[in-house]
C-alpha cells in the first residue's frame, strides 16, 4: 500500500481539504499558515496553570454537592477495558456493570459508555442493547497511531460497522511534533468522514506532546478538524490525564465555542482513579468552561477503577459509614 | 612666573547640567583663606539654582543609571585621571582653604584622587555583592539587584573641602545616582575646580551638580523637594539637621544623618556610603516548560 | 438512562464547607503581653469584631504610655541580660521552636486570623500561616551565621525594636518583623493593628510554649496612640513600621534627629502590565490574584491594570468572566475566594473612592454578586476607561477595586507604570524574555513579578522604592535593618 504521507503518492489520493469553521476558514490554506495560526495562540504558562488547578483542587465539596458530583461523575464514565487479554466475556461483564454499577442500589446512575477495542464493539453493542449506553471503540492503530492512513481508516470503518457509535482516535503525534500540522488535520478530517454518524473523540496523547502550549495547539487543531470531543490520553503513556492538561483543554473548548459557536466535549482518560480526582475535574469544568459542560454529552472520564471508588463513596454517603472493596464488584 | 606678570584670576561659578552658570540670583560671597585673606568671590547659589540642579540631575538619571557598570567605572576612573593633571592646582586650593601644610594638602589631594579610583572599581561589583539569586520555595527564578535610588542631594562636609567632598560625591555616582551637591560654604574653591574636572572628563552633563553656597539656606529646599529621592546631611549645620530630616520625611526620602563630628575622611569607607543610596529590586519569574 | 442522571446545564452548587471554629478558644478578654506575662492595660479596652458578622470577638486592652514604657523596659532588660548575650545558636533554636509551634497550631491560627481579619480561610490557611512559619524557619538559621551576611565582621544588634504592623496580614506581618529582629539579637515591642490583635496575642502564647525568655517579645495592643508611644519611646533603638504612607511620613518626622534607625513599608499603586503576547489565561489569573487576593488589602496589590490596546477587549472579557466565578462570602467557608472588608472605616474609604471613580467618568463594573446582610462587604470591582488623572488611578484604594488603563507601546507602558509616587511592586505579562528583562529594568519598583503576581518568600527581599518606603524584609537584605553598620 502506498503510504498516504508519502510525497510521491499520487495527488488524487488526498481528499479535498475540509474547511475549518468560521472565522478560521483560511487558517489551513497552507502548512505555514496553519503553523502560524497554531503558534499564534496565546501561550500557556505552566507554573500559572499548575497554580490555578492547585487552588481549584482546594475546593471542598461536601454533602449535597458531593452527592451530586458523585452521581454526575458516574454518569460521565466511559467504562474502559483496553487490554490485549480482553475477551467477549470480559466485555459482557463490563457491560453489565455499566448498566447497573451498584447492584445493591438501583438509584445509582448508569455510565455514559463502554470503551473497548474495535473488534469487541459488537459484543458491547449487543450487551448494551436498549440501555442508551454508548459503545466507544478505540481505533486508528490505537495506541501508537503508527500505521498508514488507509489502515487507520479501515480500523475506524470496522469499529463503526461492529456497532461503535463513538470512535476514540489517536492523532499522529510524530507528525504534530515535527510540525506537519496539516497532515494531522487532514487525518482527523478523514477519520471523521469514516465515522459517519459516530461521534469522534480525538486523543491528543498529551503525555507525548509534553508542553501545555502543545496541548493548546493540538486541542485547537482537533476542534478545527471537526472532532466532537478532545481527549487527553490513551492511558498507555505516562503521564496521562493531569489537571493542568485538562485545564488547558477546557479553556480551549470554551474559547472555541466563543469564537465559532460550536461546542466540543472533553475527556480526560487514564490516571483518574479516585472520587477526589473526579470531583477536582468537575470543579475545574464548572469554573473554567462553565456548567454547560457538566453533562455526559460534553464531559467524560475515561477510566476503569474510578467507578468502584465512586461507588464506595456513594455508599458511604448513603449509609453514613465507610464501605469496603468487597461491596463493589471486581471487573 | 615673572614677577612682572599680572595673574589672570579665575571666576568661580556653579557647575549645573554640565555648564558653569553664575547664580541666577546674581549673588556672590567672599571666600577667604584659613588666615582670613581674600581668595575669591564665589557664586552664592540660591534655591532656584538648587531647583535647576535637581531638574538637571533628574534629566541625567536615566542615561547614567542605564549605563553599564563597566562604563560608569571607566568614567569615574577618568575623573581621577583628569584630577591628577590638576594636582598642583588642587593642592594650592586645599592648602589655602583648609590652612594645611603643602605636604598635608598633597596627602589630601592624593587621597581624593585615589578615592575616585577606589569607587571606580566598585561599579561592577555591587551587583554580585548586594544582589543574587534567592532560593524561593517554589518553581520561580527570583533574583535581587541593587539599583540607584535616583536624585541624591548631598550637603558636603564643611571642613574637608576636597577629600570630604569626593568621599560623599563619588559613592553616590558609583551606584548610578545623580547628585546635587551643596559644597562647603567657607571652603568652596576645590569644589569649583572639581566641577571643571568633571566637565572635562566623561561624566555626562547633569550627573553631578555642584552648588557653592550655604547648606543652611539651600538645604531645606532640597530636603523638601519632592523630586529628590535621598539626602545626605553630612555637612548640615548641627542645629539644622533635625529640621532637615523632618522636611525629608514629607516625600519619604532616604536620609543619611550627619555624624556627631566630621570624620577622618582618610579612613576606608567600606560600603557605608554606597548602600544608603541603593534600592533593591527583586524580580520573579516562573520556571516551566 | 437512570433517573439520577443530572440534567444538562444543571448547576454545580457547592454546599457550605465551613472550617470549624471550635479549634480556637477566644477568651472574652486579653491582656498585654509584657515580660512574659499577660497583664492588664491601663487604657480603655478595645473591642475587636469579626468583620464578616460584626460580632464582637473579644476585648483587648489599650496600652498607655506607661504600659508601653513597661514593655520597653522589659525588652531592654531582656536584651541586656538574656537575649543579647545568649549564644547565637541558642537564639536560633528558639526561633526554630517558634516555627514548629506555628506549624503545629497552624489551623488554629488560620481560623483565628480569618475570624478577626475577614480574609478567606483558604488564604489564611495556605498563605498567611505557612509563610509566617517559613519566616521563622528562615531567620532561625541566620541567628548563628550573621558573620556571613555580608554586613561586615561581627555585626551587632541594635537593641530594642519598636514595631507597628497593619491589619491586612496580622500574623504574617508579625513574622516579617519579629523573626529578623530576634534572629539578629534584638528584642521587640510589637503593636498589632487595632482591628486585628488576636493572632498576635495567640503568638504570645506560642512564645510561652517555646519558653522564650520573658521580655524578648512584648505585645502591646491599642490604636494609633499606642503606636505613637512605641515609636516615640526614648529607649527604642529601632522602629519598623508597615502601613500607610501618611502614617509612615509622620513616623519619619518623629524619629528625625534621634539615633533611632527606621524602616518603612508603606503603600503602593502597582501597575500590572499585560502585553499582547501574554499567556492570556494566566495573565487573567494574575490580574485576579493581583487585586482580589486578600480583598485587595495588600500594599503591593496590582491595582492598576495596564493592558495593551490590541488585547484590551479580549482581556477585559476574560477577566469579567473569571471574576464572575469568584465566590464571596463567609471567610470560614473553604470555598470562599473573597472575604469581608476588614472594618467599617475601610469599607467607607473603598466606597468613597469608587464613587469618586464613577463621578470622574470611569466605568464601573461589578459581577452579579449577593452580599451578606451583616458585616462589611464590597464586591470585586473593575473600572474601565480610567485616565491616569483619575483618583482611582493614583490613590491607594486598599480594596477589591481594579483600575484599567491602556497603552500602545512598551515605552508608554513604562511611563504610565512609573507615573506614581509609589514604587512597591509591578507585574509584567509577556512571553518574550528579553522584553521582560527590559521592562523590569525600567520599572521603578522594589518587586517585579513577571508572569506571576503576589508571590512572597522569606529568602526574597521585599521593599519599596520612592514613597513606598525604605528598608527590606526578607533575605540577607532584611537583616541589615536590625544590625549596626547595616543599612
Amino acid at each position: 500500500m502506498t503510504h498516504v504521507l508519502d510525497p510521491r503518492a499520487p495527488a488524487a489520493a488526498i481528499p479535498p481539504r475540509r474547511e475549518p469553521p468560521a472565522p478560521y476558514r483560511d487558517v489551513t490554506r497552507s502548512d505555514a499558515a496553519f503553523r502560524a495560526f497554531l503558534h499564534g495562540l496565546p501561550g500557556v504558562d505552566q507554573v500559572g496553570a499548575e497554580a490555578r488547578v492547585g487552588v481549584l483542587g482546594t475546593r471542598s465539596i461536601k454533602t449535597t454537592a458531593k452527592a451530586w458530583a458523585i452521581d454526575t461523575a458516574i454518569s460521565m464514565v466511559d467504562l474502559t477495558t483496553l487490554e490485549g487479554a480482553d475477551t467477549p466475556g470480559k466485555v459482557r461483564s463490563l457491560a453489565a456493570k455499566a448498566r447497573r454499577p451498584d447492584p445493591g442500589d438501583p438509584t445509582t446512575p448508569q455510565v455514559a459508555a463502554v470503551c473497548v477495542y474495535g473488534d469487541l464493539a459488537g459484543v458491547a453493542r449487543e450487551a448494551l442493547a436498549g440501555t442508551g449506553i454508548h459503545v466507544a471503540a478505540v481505533a486508528t492503530a490505537f495506541p501508537s497511531g503508527r500505521a498508514s492512513r488507509e489502515v487507520k481508516l479501515a480500523d475506524v470503518r470496522d469499529a463503526v460497522a461492529n456497532g461503535a457509535d463513538e470512535i476514540d482516535m489517536v492523532i499522529d503525534r510524530g507528525a504534530f511534533l515535527s510540525g506537519r500540522h496539516l497532515d494531522v488535520f487532514d487525518e482527523i478530517v478523514a477519520v471523521k468522514q469514516a465515522c459517519g454518524d459516530a461521534h469522534l473523540k480525538v486523543i491528543l496523547e498529551t503525555g507525548e506532546l509534553v508542553t501545555l502550549d502543545n496541548v493548546r495547539r493540538a486541542s485547537w487543531l482537533a476542534m478545527l478538524a471537526g472532532g466532537d470531543f478532545i481527549k487527553t490520553s490513551t492511558g498507555k503513556v505516562s503521564p496521562a490525564a493531569t489537571l493542568p492538561v485538562c485545564l488547558v483543554m477546557m479553556e480551549a473548548v470554551r474559547d472555541f465555542r466563543a469564537a465559532t459557536g460550536r461546542q466540543v466535549g472533553v475527556k480526560p482518560a487514564g490516571g483518574i482513579r479516585t472520587t477526589k480526582d473526579a470531583v477536582k475535574h468537575l470543579v475545574l469544568v464548572n469554573e473554567v468552561a462553565g456548567p454547560d459542560w457538566l453533562s455526559p454529552d460534553w464531559f467524560r472520564f475515561g477510566a476503569s477503577s474510578l467507578l468502584n471508588d465512586l461507588l464506595l463513596q456513594r455508599q458511604k454517603l448513603r449509609t453514613g459509614h465507610y464501605s469496603g472493596p468487597d461491596h463493589v464488584s471486581v471487573d | 612666573m615673572s614677577p612682572d606678570r599680572l595673574a589672570v584670576r579665575k571666576t568661580y561659578k556653579l557647575y549645573v547640567n554640565g555648564a558653569f552658570p553664575r547664580s541666577e540670583s546674581g549673588r556672590t560671597y567672599e571666600v577667604a583663606d584659613a588666615k582670613g585673606a581674600f581668595l575669591a568671590n564665589a557664586a552664592w547659589a540660591s534655591r532656584k539654582d538648587a531647583r535647576d540642579a535637581v531638574v538637571a540631575a533628574r534629566g541625567a538619571f536615566a542615561k547614567w543609571s542605564g549605563a553599564t557598570a563597566y562604563n560608569r567605572g571607566q568614567v569615574l576612573y577618568r575623573v581621577a585621571e583628569v584630577m591628577e593633571g590638576r594636582h598642583a592646582q588642587f593642592c594650592e586650593e586645599v592648602a589655602a582653604g583648609e590652612g594645611l601644610s603643602s605636604s598635608r594638602a598633597r596627602a589630601a589631594v592624593d587621597a581624593a584622587i585615589d578615592r575616585w579610583v577606589w569607587y571606580a572599581g566598585w561599579t561592577d561589583k555591587l551587583g554580585a555583592l548586594l544582589g543574587g539569586a534567592n532560593p524561593v520555595a517554589g518553581p520561580y527564578f527570583d533574583f535581587s539587584l541593587p539599583e540607584p535610588t535616583g536624585v541624591v542631594a548631598v550637603l558636603a562636609p564643611q571642613r574637608s573641602s576636597l577629600l570630604g567632598l569626593v568621599s560623599v560625591l563619588a559613592p553616590v555616582l558609583t551606584g548610578g545616582n545623580t547628585a546635587v551637591v551643596v559644597t562647603s560654604r567657607a571652603r568652596p574653591l576645590p569644589a569649583v575646580t572639581l566641577g571643571e574636572v568633571l566637565a572635562t572628563s566623561d561624566v555626562p552633563a547633569g550627573v553631578a551638580n555642584l552648588l557653592t553656597g550655604d547648606a543652611a539656606e539651600i538645604g531645606p529646599w532640597l530636603a523638601e523637594h519632592d523630586d529628590v529621592d535621598a539626602i545626605d546631611l553630612t555637612g548640615a549645620p548641627a542645629d539644622r539637621a533635625m529640621e532637615l530630616e523632618r522636611l525629608a520625611a514629607g516625600s519619604i526620602k532616604r536620609v543619611v544623618r550627619p555624624p556627631a563630628e566630621e570624620p577622618d575622611w582618610s579612613a576606608d569607607p567600606g560600603l557605608t556610603r554606597l548602600t544608603p543610596f541603593l534600592e533593591t529590586k527583586t524580580v520573579w519569574h516562573p520556571i516551566g516548560l | 438512562m437512570s433517573t439520577q442522571t443530572p440534567p444538562t446545564h444543571s448547576l454545580f452548587e457547592y454546599a457550605p464547607a465551613p472550617e470549624s471554629r471550635s479549634i480556637v478558644d477566644i477568651a472574652p478578654s486579653y491582656g498585654l503581653f509584657v515580660d512574659g506575662e499577660f497583664v492588664d492595660g491601663s487604657g480603655t479596652p478595645l473591642k475587636t469584631v469579626n468583620p464578616a458578622t460584626e460580632e464582637v470577638l473579644s476585648e483587648v486592652p489599650t496600652a498607655t504610655d506607661a504600659d508601653v514604657d513597661r514593655a520597653v523596659r522589659a525588652a531592654r532588660r531582656a536584651f541586656t541580660r538574656v537575649w543579647g548575650p545568649m549564644r547565637p545558636a541558642d537564639r536560633g533554636k528558639y526561633l526554630f521552636r517558634i516555627a514548629r509551634l506555628l506549624q503545629e497550631r497552624a489551623r488554629e491560627f488560620a481560623v483565628l486570623e480569618s475570624l478577626d481579619n475577614g480574609k478567606p480561610i483558604r488564604e489564611s490557611r495556605d498563605v498567611d500561616v505557612p509563610l509566617a512559619a517559613a519566616h521563622f524557619f528562615y531567620h532561625a538559621g541566620w541567628a548563628d551565621k550573621l558573620d556571613w551576611a555580608g554586613l561586615g565582621p561581627g555585626p551587632r544588634p541594635l537593641g530594642v525594636a519598636g514595631q507597628v504592623i497593619p491589619w491586612n496580614f496580622p500574623l504574617l506581618m508579625l513574622a516579617w518583623k519579629v523573626a529578623p529582629a530576634l534572629a539578629t539579637g534584638n528584642t521587640v515591642v510589637l503593636k498589632p493593628a487595632e482591628t486585628t490583635p488576636l493572632t498576635a496575642l495567640l503568638f504570645a502564647e506560642v512564645c510561652r510554649q517555646a519558653d522564650l525568655p520573658p521580655g524578648v517579645v512584648n505585645i502591646v495592643t491599642g490604636a494609633g496612640e499606642t503606636g505613637r508611644a512605641v515609636v516615640e519611646h526614648e529607649d527604642v533603638d529601632k522602629v519598623a513600621f508597615t502601613g500607610s504612607t501618611e502614617v509612615g511620613r509622620s513616623i519619619a518626622r518623629s524619629v528625625a534627629g534621634t539615633r533611632k534607625r527606621l524602616t518603612l513599608e508603606l503603600g503602593g499603586k502597582a501597575a500590572n502590565i499585560v502585553f499582547d503576547d501574554a499567556p492570556i489565561d494566566q495573565a487573567v489569573e494574575g490580574i485576579v490574584q493581583g487585586i482580589f487576593f486578600n480583598q485587595g488589602h495588600v500594599c503591593c496589590a496590582g491595582s492598576r491594570l495596564l493592558v495593551q490596546e490590541s488585547v484590551h477587549e479580549e482581556v477585559i472579557a476574560s477577566l469579567q468572566r473569571r471574576i464572575g466565578t469568584l465566590r464571596l462570602g463567609d471567610p470560614l467557608d473553604k470555598n470562599t475566594d473573597i472575604g469581608a472588608i476588614n472594618s467599617a472605616e475601610q469599607l467607607a474609604r473603598i466606597r468613597e473612592l469608587s464613587d469618586i471613580g464613577e463621578a470622574e467618568g470611569a466605568n464601573r463594573w461589578q459581577p452579579a454578586c449577593e452580599l451578606p446582610e451583616r458585616g462589611y462587604w464590597f464586591p470585586p470591582t473593575v473600572f474601565t476607561d480610567v485616565s491616569p488623572a483619575h483618583r482611582i488611578a493614583r490613590d491607594e484604594v486598599f480594596g477589591p477595586v481594579l483600575s484599567v488603563l491602556t497603552f500602545r507601546t512598551p515605552d508608554e507602558a513604562v511611563a504610565k507604570a512609573n507615573n506614581t509616587t509609589y514604587g512597591l511592586s509591578a507585574g509584567i505579562w509577556t512571553e518574550k524574555g528579553s522584553r521582560i528583562l527590559a521592562i523590569a529594568d525600567r520599572l521603578r519598583a522594589g518587586v517585579v513579578w513577571a508572569n506571576t503576581f503576589n508571590k512572597f518568600d522569606p529568602t526574597s527581599p521585599f521593599g519599596g522604592y520612592k514613597q513606598s518606603g525604605y528598608g527590606h524584609e526578607g533575605g540577607r537584605h532584611g537583616l541589615a535593618a536590625y544590625l549596626e553598620g547595616g543599612q
